[in-house]
């Protein structure tokens, strides 16, 4: 089997623990605001390449990765490929090389075909690092142009099933920072036991260029990156503990 | 002839100390294999800095400031010419000298640069008229009319097409206006065997020497040996000067810092070479310290104010230098390089208290480019050390990593970084440094029938040009085989010449005299431009390059249609161009007769002379224009990396070591935000980074941790503050960003931003 790769990183170190080899994913349906990666929503697009041939590639940096490294899959969604992830987690763990999924949750459901592949992949899955885009569902579907109600029954999925899990949520000033959205995150995690760590991303603007250079309107325009008070406003609700 | 240390001195100096042979014969290595203590715990036992080491370190960084406010030079000799005893004593300050745990300075005065006038007395003037002071015209009459200088040497006899080859800088940086440097004395000799026996052991070379075979050879090494013995029996006198009578072996450490620290200033006092490594000092030391601190003679504290106070001399090595050096080694370069870790012959890992006391300097004493701190990497260092280490680079930008398990099985366990990134059997061997042949200009003289693009002389032998409308490899290799076979003929005839000159004109008897007489030499030899050489063949093979050419029929610059491998990517295609470049230009090397029976190497090093080797290079087919600068050392092309650093840390690793001992050097500068979290996460990342790297075979990393914002502001308001430390690892040594030129600072911006976000 195929799968669709945007693009590689041999040198992650922030997606996920220890140093890890980056596999983004193309194709994503969700369409958020400040997407840094637009340039890999589209499904038709990306390099073709068999879980062999990327992970042959991921081992070239083996050395690199110690004790807690490995790959991380991100995107795009890559839960859009998950055939193809299941082949490459299950390959990945064949050879011994510890797997991540860094995913926003947009194509779960409990419904088959796909709950029975995503229960497969979870055995072959060390770490989920799930973005909470925006937790409530109006603003949610407003920022991404998708619902979450899937996205939060993923989360309390793997809760149930005790699979360790990083929140990421990105700070984007005056969408996705006020303090009651961020004490409701908090209290959605609250009823999780799965969760090992919390991440506030701050937006930034790196990937703005290329919402321009795919001849699109940049819909951010103009925001800034959250204050320094701000991220640490939002830290100290969500619980972080640097 | 018997030679021996009276018994009495033996067991008072030498208590405790295990072993035999290196009692029987001069073997530091030996005594150091016997007697350290290996150290696998972490930093917790380390002291911070004294109130003396505080006073002290305020002092010279205000003498520094001193000297920056007044244009890089706080004062120049212009009446004394420089020699072990030339000066009476020197402190840092007059009124705290009390304070100084180890003394001696170059000079009479803190910063003051001596005058040195015997590797070219033109040179010596200039250095001083730069900065506005005027040389005694007797000093220039004596050097003039009655005793020649190494520089003037050189030029009677290089051959017009040398110096032709050297005005057009497809070679450069050749030390025929400056000290060659490199030499690395066994300072730790003299604290461990005290003067008189290394006087004796000498005089025993000399009375066996030539007796039955008096050749050339033998006369010269007469010579040298008497040079020697003068030598050392300077230094005596030099550290009679400061009060300390060293013909007896040090008895405690603080004694063993100062006999080892007057071994190495005999050295800077009478030597101005490029590279003035210290060497491998840190283990030896570590010794002494452990034996007083078992004897209860000395705290913790005390120990690490000796180290810290060493240090601090090492920070103050000052050489007088002209403004075409300063453009070449940028920021006032000395590379007092020192080395840790490492692992023994043995198995055992070398890493001792000492090690951690070494980089702990840069925490009690603030970040700073000398002494070139370099720890001798491997994977099998306990891992504390290894997390120390990576945190203070985390921290400070300020130390380089070179691999142990590269160069132990070529150099044994006992030797030292002589410069960047080259490798010294202490005490036992020498090199003689060769700067290095511009190959991207070589590159460029294949395709225009040797015509230099920016001077229009004919340099190279006149071979046709090539006339194609589109390059063809083949063609292209063929006449890049041939005028690198030219160049490397000439640039090692060129070598040849000027150790010969500069052993007869400037010979380095006080760090010779820490050497054993009979000593194996290397001859380096350097590569500039390698990854443009490489990206340039890469463009020609896999896409399409077409010349164009100025009214004269010259390629004065390229179009390139299509994609093609660029070195820095881990693609093989691209690699395994970059190895052939390295290997065919060695094996050139290895063709010619080399100077004094020595072995010939090669380094990919550029230090920051890629940004003026860049300068004077016409545009290359790698899309590269005219007089940009070069990427330095063997890293790859500016934002020709395009799948993150470990790819192009596998690229730079696959370069075969074995066909550059000289060294392989590569800066990478890596921004906190993309090395981890925290602190904490940042210094796994990076000794798993640097397990990685070395554990596939490659050579050397700088590593610099710091964004583009910091390095812009920088070079905006030099004044803050905050910067007046700020020190950044560039190819090979490490400078305080704010004495870099402006040209210079702009390149490590640029650099910065191609690397890793």
């Amino acid at each position: 089997m195929l799968g669709k790769i945007h693009s590689v990183e041999t040198f992650g170190s922030v997606d996920g623990p220890g140093v890890r080899f980056l596999i983004f994913m193309q194709g994503c349906a969700m369409r958020c605001r400040y997407c840094h990666n637009a340039d890999t929503w589209r499904t038709d697009g990306g390099e073709e390449m068999t879980a062999d041939a990327l992970l042959d590639r991921a081992e070239r940096y083996r050395a690199y990765w110690g004790s807690e490294g490995g790959i991380t899959v991100s995107g795009g969604e890559p839960l859009l490929q998950i055939d193809f992830l299941l082949e490459l987690f299950d390959k990945a763990k064949q050879r011994g090389i510890r797997t991540c999924i860094d995913t926003a949750g947009q194509p779960f459901t409990r419904r088959e075909p796909f709950f029975g592949k995503f229960c497969a992949l979870l055995k072959h899955t060390d770490l989920l690092l799930v973005d909470i885009k925006h937790i409530d569902p109006a603003g949610h579907q407003k920022l991404t142009g998708m619902p979450n109600d899937n996205i939060l029954d993923m989360l309390r999925f793997l809760s149930e099933q005790h699979q360790p899990v990083w929140i990421r949520h990105v700070l984007v000033p005056g969408i996705t920072d006020d303090d009651g959205c961020l004490h409701r995150i908090r209290a959605f995690l609250d009823t999780l036991d799965n969760v090992q760590r919390i991440e506030v991303l701050p937006y930034h603007t790196l990937g703005a260029y290329k919402w321009k250079e795919l001849g699109m309107v940049y819909p951010l325009d103009g925001v800034q990156p959250p204050s320094a008070a701000r991220i640490q406003n939002a830290e100290a609700i969500l619980g972080v503990r640097r | 002839m018997k030679v021996c240390i009276p018994e009495t001195v033996m067991n008072k100096a030498w208590r405790g100390f295990t072993g035999r042979k290196w009692k029987e014969d001069i073997n530091v290595r030996e005594f150091i294999q016997s007697n350290y203590t290996m150290y696998d715990g972490d930093e917790g036992f380390l002291a911070p800095p004294t109130d003396a080491t505080n006073r002290l370190w305020a002092r010279l960084q205000a003498l520094q400031k001193e000297e920056r406010d007044k244009g890089g030079v706080l004062e120049c000799e212009t009446e004394v010419v420089s020699s072990l005893t030339a000066y009476g004593p020197g402190y840092i300050d007059e009124t705290l000298k009390d304070l100084e745990q180890v003394v001696g300075l170059q000079t009479d005065k803190p910063l003051k640069r001596a005058f040195m006038p015997y590797g070219g007395i033109k040179m010596a003037e200039q250095a001083a008229s730069t900065y506005g002071y005027q040389v005694n015209p007797a000093l220039h009459k004596i050097f003039n009319d009655y005793h020649k200088t190494h520089n003037q040497a050189v030029f009677d006899a290089y051959t017009p097409e040398m110096k032709k080859a050297r005005h057009n800088h497809i070679i450069t940086g050749l030390p025929d206006t400056y000290g060659r440097g490199r030499i690395v004395g066994d300072y730790r000799r003299v604290a461990l065997y005290g003067l008189d026996y290394l006087i004796q052991m000498k005089e025993k070379d000399l009375f066996y020497c030539g007796g039955r075979n008096m050749s050339e050879e033998h006369i010269r090494l007469r010579e040298e040996i008497a040079e020697q013995l003068r030598a050392l029996k300077g230094m005596k006198a030099m550290a009679a000067i400061y009060g300390f009578d060293i013909s007896q072996p040090a008895k405690t450490a603080k004694e063993a810092v100062q006999w080892l620290y007057f071994g190495y200033l005999a050295a800077i006092k009478t030597q101005n070479g490029a590279a003035m490594s210290v060497g491998r000092i840190s283990t030896f030391l570590d010794i002494y310290i452990n034996r007083d601190l078992e004897e209860g003679t000395i705290t913790e504290s005390e120990a690490q104010e000796l180290i810290d106070h060493l240090v601090l001399k090492f920070r103050m090595v000052k050489f007088a230098r002209i403004p075409s050096y300063n453009e070449l080694f940028s920021g006032d370069p000395v590379w007092v390089t020192l080395e840790m870790a490492g692992i023994g012959m043995d198995g055992r890992h070398m890493v001792t208290k000492n090690d951690f006391r070494f980089l702990h300097t840069l925490e009690n004493m603030g970040p700073a480019p000398e002494p070139n701190l370099t720890v001798l990497w491997s994977s099998r260092l306990p891992e504390a050390f290894k997390k120390y280490a990576a945190k203070i680079s985390v921290d400070t930008s300020s130390i380089q990593y070179e691999n142990d398990c590269v160069m132990r099985p070529v150099w044994g366990d006992d030797y030292s970084i002589c410069c960047c990134v080259s490798a010294t059997q202490t005490g036992k061997e020498i090199q003689f440094f060769g700067a290095r042949a511009n190959l991207a200009k070589c590159l460029n003289y294949a395709l225009n029938g040797g015509v230099d693009l920016n001077t229009r002389q004919q340099v190279g032998p006149e071979i046709t040009r090539v006339t194609s409308e589109v390059l063809d490899y083949d063609e292209v290799m063929h006449k890049f085989n041939a005028m690198m076979s030219w160049l490397v003929e000439l640039y090692v005839n060129t070598l040849n010449l000027i150790h010969y000159m500069h052993d007869k004109y400037y010979y380095e008897a006080a760090e010779m005299a820490l050497i054993d007489t009979y000593t194996r030499r290397t001859f380096a030899t350097g590569i500039a431009g390698f990854s443009h050489v490489v990206d340039s063949l890469c463009a020609i093979k896999y896409a399409k390059v077409k010349p164009i050419r100025d009214e004269e029929g010259l390629i004065v610059d390229y179009e390139i249609e299509g994609d093609f491998p660029r070195y820095g990517n881990d693609d093989e295609r691209a690699d395994e161009i970059a190895i052939w470049l390295l290997k065919a230009f060695m094996k050139k090397v290895r063709e010619h007769h080399t100077y004094r029976h020595s072995e010939p190497t090669t380094s990919i090093l550029t230090i920051t002379s890629n940004v003026v080797y860049g300068k004077a290079t016409g545009a290359t087919p790698d899309g590269r224009k005219a007089g940009a600068p070069f990427a330095p050392g063997a890293n790859p092309a500016y934002g020709a990396e395009k799948n993150g650093l470990l790819a192009s840390l596998n690229s730079v690793a696959k370069l075969p070591y074995e066909f550059a001992l000289d060294g392989i050097s590569n800066t990478q500068t890596i921004s906190p935000n993309a090395l981890g979290h925290n602190e904490q996460e940042r210094v796994d990342n990076l000794w798993h980074i640097l397990d990685g790297y070395f554990d596939q075979g490659a050579h050397h990393l700088n590593v610099n941790v710091f964004g583009v914002d910091k390095l812009r502001d920088c070079m905006e308001h030099p004044e803050k503050p905050e910067y007046a430390n700020f020190t950044i690892r560039v190819s090979g040594y490490a400078v305080k960003f704010i004495d870099l030129t402006r040209e210079q600072q702009l390149d490590v911006i640029a650099r910065s931003e191609h690397t890793f976000l």
